[in-house]
């Protein structure tokens, strides 16, 4: 089972530059969480800040006990090990075919012998569909296939936290698809806890137990996908519709004159269509169902209360419909669900 | 200004530290070692053998013309000899170490830097210091000290050739104010100066190389400061070491 993630109190500055301030969070163990943002928000800073790669000034972010911004060096290596990191742009050794990149953790920190490396390897390379490439360098392969061969290199050591830093940027909408599926089953399969940093709509629609939003140098929001999704602060509304009237604008955000002159100019802007929940992902047929899904559905209805009303009917709606499915089974799904 | 520089110079000496501590971590990276020493000695012997001819033959004919004129001829072979061990070789070898290998250090630390795999490296429990930069600054070191035996017996016998063939001394006297001038010590502390320079240089060009400032152009950048920086380091320390030298280690012929 995965590993709870706390973060308390984290506050981030380049400089004089403030990123993010007070940011408070838990990842609950096993599930699957996504973190919206517009661009340049500090989605990649946090991710960062998470496997202790940046230290923020104030706040811990606590593994098993261990502070990966201010505990000790050594303790922070050993903590590294149960994480995998999908970096944006596959960040694979130059130097290195693509098996021996995959290869790379194993032989730095278990003692397999070759064949077993070999075997492990190649199982990974086939759940990422890079058959047949694995003797290329990462120079000669598609930026689509660096994403997913940086994946296979975080998932080789069985980690128990999968962070993922924009797996959608650069792959077309079918491979985002795919990738999105890949992501649950790999869910149901390890039982990790991941979060996904992305400001891809589909992804955050389907995959995610939980979201939350940066925005304005802080957390927007962070709890169960129901909540975000049917929330009518003004940030979120505009990014789920992606439309420019509102709070955000091309250089990170307006200011007080800008939305005012909007605002007058208003009555222009057709209403956004109503928010429908999509149903989140099953895994493949053939998987074990995503242990997550239970001890999900305790935690959040027994948290009901304290969600505002919107949130609280959508996911009524959803357990009621269906007692153990993490939403809605779509309609005309036959038996895949 | 003032507290930025003496931040890096902080922060090199943090590098230094830390890289002399994970020398003695296990696992030792033994093969990345030998390609790196195998890399490093590749650039460096060539252009080193035939800049200690020409540096042999200068001092040569410059202390021959000189004890000439004082009627000294029989202590040239002594005075040039040390000239070349002592000052001559071990700044060839620094020139060459910063200027050939420590570029090439920097430059590929750098790209790996921009390119995430160094991040990427520590993400997987691997500390970067420990995999690539002990390598890499052993390597440095271990060739130093090699190529400054090599640069000293190649520049003494460039010495040798142009004192005898083209200023017509006399060989017996030429060796034999070896002995009368020159000792061990010279020697040894012409090979702890080329280790100490394989360590700076290889110290420099991994923490510039480690901090690039801002894409490709900042690799560019750090190459170009980490062979500058080495140089001025290398030349201070140099004039360090032989006042400490001159100051510890009794003349023989006093």
């Amino acid at each position: 089972m995965g590993i709870e993630v706390v973060v308390e109190g984290l506050t981030m500055s380049f400089g004089k530059q403030n990123i993010w301030q007070d940011v408070s969070l838990t990842l609950p163990a096993g599930e699957v969480s996504v973190m919206l943002g517009p661009s340049g928000t500090g989605k990649t800073v946090f991710l960062k800040s998470l496997i202790g790669l940046l230290k923020p000034q104030r706040g811990r972010v606590l593994i098993n006990g261990v502070d990966m911004v201010g505990g000790r060096e050594r303790d922070i290596y050993e903590t590294r090990k149960l994480f995998g990191l999908m970096f944006q742009d596959g960040a694979l050794f130059g130097s290195m075919t693509l098996f021996d990149n995959i290869a790379f953790p194993l032989r730095e920190h278990t003692r397999k012998r070759e064949s077993e490396i070999r075997r492990v390897v190649m199982e990974r390379i086939e759940l990422v569909g890079l058959l047949g490439a694995e003797g290329k360098l990462p120079g000669e392969i598609s930026g689509g296939m660096r994403k997913r061969a940086g994946l296979a290199r975080a998932l080789v050591l069985d980690p128990q936290i999968v962070l993922c830093d924009e797996p959608d940027s650069g792959l077309d909408p079918v491979r985002t698809a795919y990738l999105s599926q890949l992501l649950i089953d790999l869910n149901a399969r390890i039982d990790a806890t991941m979060l996904i940093v992305t400001h891809n709509l589909d992804i955050a629609a389907t995959v995610p137990d939980n979201m939350g939003m940066f925005f304005r140098r802080e957390l927007v929001t962070f709890g169960p996908r129901e909540v975000l999704l049917t929330s009518d602060e003004p940030v979120v509304t505009q990014f789920l519709a992606g439309r420019r009237e509102g709070p955000i604008g091309m250089s990170e955000e307006k200011d007080a004159a800008t939305l005012a002159a909007e605002a007058d100019s208003a009555p222009a802007r057709p209403a956004d269509a109503p928010r429908v929940i999509v149903p989140q992902l099953e895994p493949s047929p053939g998987l074990p169902p995503r242990a997550a899904v239970i001890r999900r559905r305790e935690r959040v209805l027994g948290m009901l209360d304290t969600l505002p009303p919107a949130a609280r009917a959508a996911i009524e709606d959803t357990y009621a419909r269906h007692a153990t499915a993490p939403t809605v089974p779509m309609p005309s799904a036959g038996g895949g669900a | 200004m003032i507290g930025g520089a003496l931040r890096q110079t902080g922060r090199l000496f943090a590098l230094a530290a830390e890289v002399s501590r994970a020398v003695f971590r296990r696992p030792f990276q033994f093969r990345e070692f030998v390609e790196q020493f195998w890399f490093v000695a590749s650039v460096t012997i060539l252009p080193a053998a035939l800049v200690s001819i020409p540096f042999g033959a200068v001092i040569a004919l410059q202390v021959g013309s000189l004890t000439q004129q004082l009627g000294a001829q029989s202590f040239t072979g002594g005075a040039s000899v040390l000239a070349v061990i002592q000052q001559a070789s071990p700044l060839i070898v620094a020139l060459l170490i910063s200027g050939a290998a420590g570029s090439a250090i920097c430059a590929d630390l750098g790209s790996r830097k921009i390119r995430e795999e160094l991040d990427a490296m520590e993400v997987m429990g691997v500390s970067p210091v420990q995999r690539l930069v002990v390598p890499r600054v052993l390597a440095t070191m271990a060739v130093a000290v090699l190529l400054n035996g090599m640069v000293s017996v190649v520049g003494t016998l460039g010495g040798y050739f142009f004192n005898i063939v083209l200023q017509g001394g006399t060989p017996g006297a030429y060796l034999s104010s070896f002995s009368a001038l020159a000792q061990l010590p010279d020697l040894y502390i012409s090979e702890l100066k080329a280790l100490i320079f394989g360590f700076i240089a290889g110290i420099v060009a991994a923490y510039r190389g480690l901090n690039p400032r801002g894409g490709p152009k900042g690799v560019g950048d750090a190459v170009n400061q980490a062979v500058v920086i080495t140089f001025m380091l290398l030349f201070f320390v140099n004039m360090v070491l032989t006042g400490l030298y001159l100051q510890i280690v009794p003349p023989k012929g006093g």
